[in-house]
């Protein structure tokens, strides 16, 4: 079969489409990030991951160590099992502690791994016991607002008084009302 | 006198109307047809296979150019545009995400069909035109070749293989554009560009709905291309009417699909 210049140019177009998708595929997306070497898997149980996802960065000391394999929930202890595999060449004591954290105020989720002080490495298959819970924001909103009601309950006592002793001053009828209504345990 | 020179008229409108609606339908379905008998003929013309390396050269090669320098700029654009909105909520990092998941997604097979319908799309349409009109394709029947296997199927397949290439191109250096805007100019982190990227860029989700996106634009603009010509009359005018209906009916066919397509791709 004769070769062209035509020949030519098109493979060097079919070649230069194939790199770019190499490249979106490897630079751009997700497809390598997912392994990382060699790693061995650990679980941990968590009471709420939050919106914590597959692929998520493991961290420790703000460095990626691993990602988040799968998240599973456990029906008898009603908790959420998270896998995760860590890079081989990073051991952690046995007591190390994990925690869900968020990246910036909206970023998203992944797990912080704090070193423990145990002489025992973690292993392959191993279980995390200290966990951290991921922290959601409606919970800290309704308990922050359920703060703040109890704190205004306890000041309302007090400008109570200022219509009472108006209403003694003037003895009109609608202002003893007022203060019936506005104070009945006076 | 006057009431019916007015009824005249609106009878004369409503005519009119109506003979451009039976026209278009008619060329819907003999568009249809045209499609079909490229597929049917597409099996032929792939046994010639040089054929279809041709256009590809016509069609593929011969746009990197433009496709190249217009992603590079749409993507520096991008950058400086996202920067703009994004450093005041504090997360200039998050650059890279927008411009790769609104090149990806969006952009790149879009803008891509659109330049190819305006630089491959109107050279289909005028080439064969042209053809028609200097009787090229009769002689070719006279002499018992299907201008469909000869002509328009290996357009059509260049056409479909070239456009995802083009669009994946067109996505990878308009991330490039954006980067060289983000990192060296503007002095977003290095790392975090690229980090945040891998993390919410998905491969199955983004890139293969972009790719997706890309060959249906391909199969429109070329089909849309090869029946304009096939269907312009044979004179000069014919032709360079034929020409601007591609653009136009390309365009906003592909808009069109686009809204469509995203549709489907985001509610799953």
């Amino acid at each position: 079969m004769d070769r062209t210049t035509i020949d030519l140019w098109v493979g060097v177009f079919v070649a230069l489409g194939m790199a770019a998708l190499l490249g979106l595929a490897m630079k751009v997306g997700n497809l390598t990030s997912a392994n990382i070497g060699p790693t061995y898997s650990v679980s941990a149980a968590f009471e709420n991951v939050g919106s914590l996802k597959p692929h998520a960065p493991v961290k420790s000391a703000g460095v990626v160590v691993g990602r988040v394999d799968s998240i599973n929930f456990d029906g008898s202890k009603f908790e959420a099992v998270v896998k995760i595999n860590i890079d081989q060449r990073y051991a952690f004591p046995k007591d190390t502690f994990a925690n869900i954290y968020t990246a910036g105020l909206l970023g998203e989720q992944y797990i912080g791994l704090e070193a423990g002080g145990d002489e025992a490495n973690l292993k392959n298959g191993d279980k995390i016991t200290q966990t951290q819970d991921a922290i959601v924001l409606e919970k800290m909103i309704s308990q922050f607002l359920f703060s703040k009601a109890s704190e205004t309950k306890s000041d309302s006592k007090e400008p109570d008084v200022k219509p009472l002793a108006s209403a003694k001053a003037s003895g009109s009828k609608a202002a003893t009302k007022a203060v019936e209504l506005g104070d009945p345990g006076f | 006198m006057i009431k019916s020179t007015l009824l005249i008229a609106v009878a004369r409108m409503l005519r009119g109307l109506g003979a451009r609606m039976i026209d278009r339908i008619w060329r819907l379905g003999a568009g249809a047809r045209l499609f079909f008998l490229t597929i049917f003929y597409s099996g032929e013309s792939f046994r010639r296979f040089h054929l279809i390396l041709r256009e590809i050269y016509f069609t593929g090669v011969m746009s990197l150019l433009i496709i190249i320098v217009s992603a590079f700029f749409v993507g520096m654009v991008l950058a400086l545009q996202g920067y703009n909105t994004l450093q005041k909520y504090g997360s200039s990092e998050a650059i890279g995400v927008l411009v790769a998941l609104s090149l990806v997604r969006e952009l790149g097979p879009v803008v891509t069909a659109l330049l190819f319908a305006g630089r491959a799309g109107t050279a289909i349409t005028a080439e064969i035109g042209l053809m028609k009109t200097t009787e090229q394709l009769s002689a070719m029947e006279m002499m018992a070749v299907s201008p469909i296997a000869r002509v328009v199927a290996p357009r059509f397949w260049a056409g479909v293989i070239s456009m995802p290439i083009l669009a994946t191109l067109f996505s990878m250096v308009g991330i490039l554009g954006g980067y060289l805007v983000a990192v060296p100019l503007i002095g977003v982190d290095d790392g975090a560009f690229w980090s945040q990227m891998q993390a919410n860029v998905d491969f199955r989700v983004d890139i293969v709905d972009g790719l997706i996106k890309s060959l249906v634009f391909g199969v429109a603009c070329t089909m849309i291309a090869l029946f304009e010509g096939f269907d312009a009359p044979p004179t000069a005018e014919g032709v360079s009417r034929a020409t601007t209906r591609t653009v136009v009916i390309s365009s906003l066919t592909v808009l069109g699909l686009d809204f469509i397509l995203t549709s489907f791709m985001l509610v799953v």
